[in-house]
């Protein structure tokens, strides 16, 4: 979805981040022992404002492949080894279900406010 | 004496952080001995395992009348004379039809988060009406199966102390059947009495293998823990494979051609591999993985030609030779015939 639009979506963010350039926020969420790792707690829901981003840092020795299908952000973050990570800006409020492809015991709910 | 108590305890506290540290550097690099012993097995609450459910279970499983031709039976693919499998590269049905994958074990299908080559199914219970009602495999309408069980006299008993006041169902059958699946559980192997000690358990060669097993061929970053599974899903770039596995369920590009992980408990026994069938012998898989691939069209990126020496692959192939348990005698149940 995100991709297809990508023009359109291009000045919708333009305009997002100049209204929220002072509060949008950088989160990064660990993979972990084939799980999401938050400050070493497993996590399975997350809280973002819209404009938020979250960058997905592999820290397991083996790959893993983060990507959601949800209706307010569909992504296919590829797959990536130890100590690289992935960054996803989240522009539309709801829910977003993440997953690994590789792993589907990987399950996280960020949800995105307003 | 109180300040001596609390100096020891402080002493005690640095003793298990630096126990922490060294632990978890190990475990960075290693996986610990420890992770492939086996855990208690979960069940799940709806379907506490009991001998009657278990009894039930097993003869659902061997019965043959669970198919439409009254021919074939779960064992029929699931043969415990065969490691639980058919010694076939693709599993053959109904009308001796040739399918398109190979049958895999049933050993410690237990322990699976999804099951099914293409992780199709969740749970056990999910799992076992589909072969009945499959058309390739033993084609029989379930509508008409439970009628065909309760005409005989012994199945409603087998019922009613499995599963009191709840009847010939489809639930029912899948729970007993379910449960007798949560029994057929690896048994100790030459690698087990390894692990917890015995250090003369094992050969020097398969020794060399385990290590090579977690390092040098990396084998770990897919057969993980006591299972050697990591309830993933990977291409690992077999040969005459267009089959797009989990790719069917999950639109993801890595998962195209990515099939389950399967367990290396009893491998030994369950020739030949993969799920297409691809290999006759274990030397011939380790040989797969030491080129890196076949078909690496989309490899997953944990598969690497590894420069394994002959030597290396024969210790390999030692190594998972020690998998295989004890022998599991299992009696063939007595079917109910009035
Ligand atoms: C005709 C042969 C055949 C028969 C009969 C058969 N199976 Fe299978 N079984 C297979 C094949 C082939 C697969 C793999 C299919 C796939 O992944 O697409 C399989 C997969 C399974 C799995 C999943 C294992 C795993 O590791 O994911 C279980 C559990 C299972 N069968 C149980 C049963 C039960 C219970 C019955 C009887 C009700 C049965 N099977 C009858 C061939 C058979
Ligand atoms: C990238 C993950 C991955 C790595 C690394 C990996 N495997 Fe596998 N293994 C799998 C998958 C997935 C299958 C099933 C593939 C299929 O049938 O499409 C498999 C199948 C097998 C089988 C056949 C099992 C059966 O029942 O048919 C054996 C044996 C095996 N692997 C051993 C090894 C060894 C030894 C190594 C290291 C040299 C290794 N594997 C490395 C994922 C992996
Ligand atoms: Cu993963």
């Amino acid at each position: 979805m995100c991709r297809v639009n990508f023009a359109k979506s291009c000045l919708f963010l333009a305009a997002i981040s100049m209204s929220s350039m002072l509060s949008a926020e950088e989160h990064t969420i660990e993979q972990k022992d084939k799980a999401f790792v938050l400050s070493d707690q497993k996590i399975e829901t997350f809280t973002v404002n819209v404009g938020d981003s979250i960058s997905f840092k592999n820290q397991d020795p083996w790959f893993h492949n983060i990507f959601s299908l949800s209706d307010i952000s569909t992504f296919d973050l590829g797959s990536y080894p130890k100590g690289e990570f992935r960054t996803v800006k989240f522009e539309t409020p709801g829910e977003a279900e993440i997953e690994c492809a590789i792993h589907p015991q990987m399950y996280l709910v960020v949800e995105v406010k307003e | 004496m109180n300040g001596n108590r609390s100096a020891t305890w402080i002493k005690t506290i640095n003793m298990s952080l630096l126990c922490f540290f060294a632990v978890s550097i190990a475990s960075a690099a290693f996986a610990e001995k420890s992770d492939y012993i086996q855990p208690k097995l979960k069940v799940p609450a709806k379907n506490a395992l009991t001998p009657e459910r278990v009894a039930l279970g097993k003869a659902l499983f061997f019965d043959p009348r669970l198919s439409g031709s009254n021919w074939i039976s779960c064992a029929t693919c699931h043969n415990p004379a065969l490691g639980w499998s058919d010694g076939l590269p693709k599993a053959i049905g109904e009308g001796q039809e040739v399918l398109d994958r190979s049958t895999p074990t049933i050993l410690n299908v237990a322990y699976n988060r999804k099951q099914m080559w293409d992780g199709r199914d969740r749970s056990l219970e999910d799992q076992a009406t589909g072969p009945i009602e499959a058309a390739g495999e033993m084609n029989q309408d379930l509508g008409l199966l439970i009628e065909e069980l309760s005409e005989y006299q012994g199945y409603i008993s087998l019922f009613e102390s499995a599963y009191p006041g709840e009847g010939i169902t489809e639930d029912t059958i899948s729970k007993a059947i379910a449960s007798f699946e949560r029994t057929v559980i690896a048994t100790e192997s030459p690698f087990d009495r390894w692990v917890k000690g015995d250090e003369s358990a094992i050969s020097s060669s398969a020794k060399r293998g385990f290590h090579l097993f977690e390092g040098k061929a990396n084998c770990v970053a897919c057969h993980q823990n006591h299972n050697f599974v990591d309830d993933g899903f990977h291409n690992i770039g077999l040969p005459n494979s267009d089959d797009p596995g989990r790719y069917t369920f999950v639109k993801v590009k890595v998962l195209k051609g990515a099939f389950k992980t399967p367990t290396l408990r009893d491998i030994a026994l369950t020739a030949p591999y993969m799920h297409n069938g691809a290999y006759n012998t274990l030397e011939e898989v380790v040989e797969h993985y030491n080129q890196g691939g076949v078909d690496k069209s989309n490899l997953d990126p944990n598969i690497k030609e590894l420069n394994l020496t002959k030597k290396e692959v024969n210790d390999v192939v030692e190594f998972m030779n020690t998998l295989t348990g004890t022998h599991m005698e299992i009696t063939i149940p007595r079917l109910p015939s009035f």
